[in-house]
């Protein structure tokens, strides 16, 4: 991306923050809050939600013959079904329909299958009137613009926005205002519009192959009137969308809504059998009893493949098509509540799933769009009804879209800068550059105090602006002269392995190594205070940033080295304990995908976050007063990766076990997010984000606390925010710990 | 008529006044006052399969598009309802129950006390035979709402309001005895 591209996309990104951004955020803030309650309810939540991920596993694997099965239960039925190649070919089959039918108007509740087909142009370019009926979609109709969010489509639009819009292109009697003026004058118009349609078009969240049922999830009920009314029906879905019975239905029926709104279950869930026994509305004969009709009513299930066979023959992408559209991955991402789907979406999915859809149906230049949107903080993995990993869709579609296009004509220079990347000739600089931090780092600290001394030199940040990318309004970590191997090294450990209760490895992530090494110090005296045996062998990078940056095989061979050099350590029966959350989230994550099953194993259940190995020795019976317990009251923010590894838990109890007051915060992510907040480009969102947790942290209640947090962003982006330090748990309970009480 | 029972109509009771659903009990001999006491403006109604029971003559029985257009509350009777969610389950019928529960301001819908099932994998379990025979059914819960225009609004395309009637038929039953009425 070269500097016009990034300011570009700043410029866009300031935008959508400036316009959309609070509507959206106060929208995206509620379903999300909403979706916590909602599921808090459910006592057999994670049930359902193996359940459900199964029931789509079980569908896609086979799907050729549930499309089959589907097909001739709906032409059983009385229906006509269509399974269309792509988008032109479906709207082909839906302007024949409308042709063959005479219709002059067709009504739609909302559908983004319909959306990906762009069907309503096709239909209008023929000269059919097509009517949105969804009030959000009405309303996006009416105002020429896109979904900003693939379940509530026009949360970017606040009601004073609304009431303007409607009040001039209506120009109604007395000027609309309330929430309430303006739903009943768009359902009075919308009712007019239904009454005299000739065809109504719905899409399905589910269709069962065994009824031939279309599940529909609503709360307005346009889409059971848009069902009912006329006597045609088009239903638009894409294949994946078949489920082999209706009883396959009920998990999703009971996730649905409390993961996308946060509504234990939305108001209708139509279950509809086409061709439907409810009569036909017809206002030319207003007369006749319903009962004394004889309709003759018309079906047409428009299956969409538009790429999802072949997404399905994908190892990596398959697991999109197991995605329910419920937009909890949008909601509660920290990057999506700043901007919303406009900003993070392509050219018709929103969010962080989006990127799967895009890559799948659109193609890999739509996901290039707002792929870097998604920092990997994983806090949608947990959100996911369906369990989809859409950090890794995100991250394998950033490998590839780093494995195409043109050489950089900036190649010596990063050859020069990251010498063990040799052969990533198509790579974005600045992705490069990130990805190879690790050796930066190294670099750094070996010529260090020098290279923070040029680094922090006014020309110096100017080019790295320029050229990398790297915001020149971010202060860089300065690189420490003596890492924590060297460091230990020359010290040694002060419990033996004779005397000690436990040996463990304390890993030297890249970070603590190389610039925050007082941390690294301090989980040594708190380990060893809790008389653990410590040793600090010098162990390479995890791989979290070339994975970050989408480069999956530099990050596949550290794995490899990572896990080579711990071998040995983890059959001698050490743990290995870890500081940095996003290093162990590799361990306990994405080291499934890139080493063998049982080095995987082996790995994940020896390494522990260094908190959880605290509380693990406390409650085995370490003495707590050999850490400091009269510390300062603390606010606390976990990072986001260890939140999903369900390890915050552990931070919090050590220090309510040791009676400190203890704030903590609630937003997903810090908006840093390791290299995203660094990038001039995303700067601006990533303070954005950050706001919501600097806010938290500097009410009457909180801003007197020590500021603690676990991850190294997390603690950077807070002294950006706060201008106040920062500490990892660690530095808090180190018995050397200089915070003030 | 099992202890369970009355749990499960509890249940299904409370979940209806955190929707803001008030709900009437009613017996065959209680049905047509109940009913009046309910309805509001000209009323529609499609045919109600319940033994003794049956829609008052001052119901216009045999809705048309014209009696629809006019109407202020429908009356249908509802398959069943789910005490976890305050559901109740909504045939489409040929006399037209599917728009009558849809296209009136307010909304009542008819159900046996003994149609209450515990939760939703039981009424999948219901459903799935009837969807198999080619019915539809709609699961309504609460009145049809949005929030696309800034904030809750309910009766965006469906009705405003939803009063539910829970007719008592069987003699024996403990949730007779205690007399529900929640209005």
């Amino acid at each position: 991306m070269s500097k016009t591209e990034r300011e570009t996309k700043a410029d866009h990104i300031r935008h959508l923050l400036e316009t959309e951004g609070p509507a959206v955020e106060a929208n995206t803030l509620g379903f999300n809050q909403g979706r916590y309650d909602s599921v808090a309810g459910l006592e057999d939540y994670e049930q359902l939600k193996d359940e459900a991920r199964t029931i789509k596993e079980g569908a896609i694997e086979r799907l050729p013959e549930l499309i089959e099965a589907v097909t001739e239960t709906v032409e059983e039925n009385g229906g006509t079904v269509y399974l269309a190649e792509d988008a032109a070919d479906a709207n082909r089959y839906i302007r024949d329909v409308a042709s063959e039918t005479d219709a002059e108007r067709l009504v739609k509740s909302k559908s983004m299958t319909s959306e990906e087909l762009e069907v309503n142009a096709a239909l209008e370019r023929d000269g059919v009137d097509v009517v949105e009926t969804d009030l959000g979609e009405w309303v996006l109709q009416v105002a020429e613009e896109a979904p900003s969010h693939i379940v509530a489509p026009a949360i970017h639009k606040s009601r004073e926005e609304i009431a303007r819009l409607f009040n001039t292109q209506f120009d109604p009697a007395e000027p609309l205002e309330t929430p309430e003026e303006l739903t009943m004058f768009a359902r009075e118009r919308l009712g007019e519009q239904i009454a005299d349609a000739d065809i109504g078009m719905t899409g399905a969240n589910f269709i069962t192959a065994d009824s031939g049922s279309l599940m529909l999830v609503t709360s307005e009920g346009n889409a059971r009137k848009t069902a009912v009314v006329p006597d045609t029906h088009i239903a638009v879905a894409g294949v994946e969308k078949i489920v082999p019975t209706v009883e396959d239905l009920a998990p999703f029926i009971e996730l649905i809504g409390r993961s996308g709104t946060g509504q234990d279950i939305t108001a209708y869930v139509s279950l509809l059998t086409p061709p439907v026994d409810s009569p036909i509305v017809d206002p030319d004969d207003p007369e006749s009893a319903f009962a004394d009709r004889d309709d003759d009513r018309e079906f047409h299930l428009v299956l969409i493949d538009n790429g999802r066979m072949a997404m399905r023959e994908d190892d990596q992408l398959r697991e999109t098509l197991y995605c329910i559209r419920c937009s909890a991955c949008a909601n509660t991402c920290a990057n999506f509540q700043s901007v919303g789907g406009h900003a993070f979406g392509g050219e018709t999915y929103t969010g962080g799933i989006a990127t799967g859809w895009e890559a799948g149906v659109h193609g890999y230049d739509s996901a290039a769009e707002f792929n870097d949107l998604c920092t990997g903080c994983s806090r949608c993995v947990e959100a996911c009804p369906v369990k989809i990993d859409i950090p890794w869709i995100n991250t394998v579609v950033r490998d590839r879209l780093n494995h195409r296009g043109e050489a950089s004509r900036f190649d010596f220079l990063s050859d020069e800068l990251v010498p063990d990347e040799a052969a990533t000739g198509t790579i974005d600089l600045q992705k490069r550059l990130f990805g190879n931090y690790e050796t930066l780092a190294k670099l750094g600290s070996a010529t260090a105090p020098l290279s923070n001394w040029v680094g922090g030199l006014e020309p110096v940040r100017s080019l790295a602006e320029r050229f990398v990318g790297i915001d020149s309004r971010r202060p860089l970590p300065a690189f420490q002269r003596e890492t924590l191997v060297d460091w230990f090294d020359d010290r040694g450990p002060q419990v033996s392995a004779a005397d000690a209760n436990h040996q463990v490895i304390l890993y030297p992530d890249t970070y603590t190594n190389y610039v925050d090494v007082d941390r690294g110090k301090a989980a040594v005296r708190v380990l060893e205070a809790l008389s653990v045996h410590v040793q600090i062998p010098s162990v390479p990078g995890t791989g979290r940033a070339p994975l970050s940056q989408g480069m999956i095989d530099t990050a596949d061979a550290k794995a490899s080295r990572v896990y080579a050099a711990l071998a040995e350590h983890i059959d001698a029966g050490r743990d290995v304990v870890v500081i940095e959350p996003s290093d162990l989230a590799m361990f306990r994550g994405e080291y499934e995908k890139l080493l063998p099953e049982r080095s995987f194993e082996r790995l994940r259940d020896r390494s522990y976050e260094v908190l959880e190995y605290v509380y693990g020795c406390l409650e085995n019976g370490a003495d707590p007063a050999a850490l400091r317990t009269d510390g300062p009251p603390i606010a606390y923010h976990a990072h986001c990766q260890q939140r999903t590894l369900g390890l915050d838990r552990y931070t919090r109890a050590v220090f309510d076990d040791l009676g400190y007051d203890v704030l903590e915060s609630d937003v997903e992510c810090c908006g840093m997010a390791g290299s995203f907040g660094y990038k001039s480009q995303y700067y601006e969102l990533s303070m954005d984000v950050g706001d919501r947790l600097a806010e938290q942290f500097s009410t009457p209640e909180a801003r007197e606390r020590v500021v603690v947090a676990s991850g190294t962003s997390c603690g950077d982006q807070l002294e950006d925010l706060l201008t106040r330090g920062s500490s990892h748990p660690v530095a808090v309970l180190d018995p050397n710990s200089r915070l003030p009480r | 008529m099992s202890v369970e029972t009355a749990t499960d109509r509890d249940r299904f009771e409370a979940a209806l006044e955190d929707l803001g659903v008030p709900v009437t009990a009613a017996d065959p001999a209680t049905f047509d006052r109940t009913l009046q006491s309910i309805v509001d403006g000209p009323v529609v109604g499609t045919p109600l399969p319940f033994d003794g029971v049956c829609l008052p003559d001052w119901v216009a029985h045999e809705p048309t598009p014209a009696t629809l257009e006019t109407a202020v509350t429908g009356v249908t009777a509802a398959s069943f309802a789910v005490a976890d969610y305050g559901s109740v389950v909504l045939p489409s019928t040929p006399e037209g129950a599917e728009q009558v529960s849809l296209f009136c301001d307010l909304h009542v819908p008819v159900l046996r006390a003994s149609d209450i099932v515990p939760d939703m994998p039981r009424a999948i379990e219901r459903l799935g035979p009837t969807l198999r025979d080619g019915a539809s059914a709609i699961i309504a819960t609460g009145p049809s709402a949005t929030a696309d225009m800034g904030a809750l609004v309910t009766g965006a395309h469906g009705p405003k309001d939803v009063h539910v009637v829970v007719l008592e038929t069987t003699a024996c039953s403990n949730a007779t005895e205690r007399g529900v009425d929640n209005e």
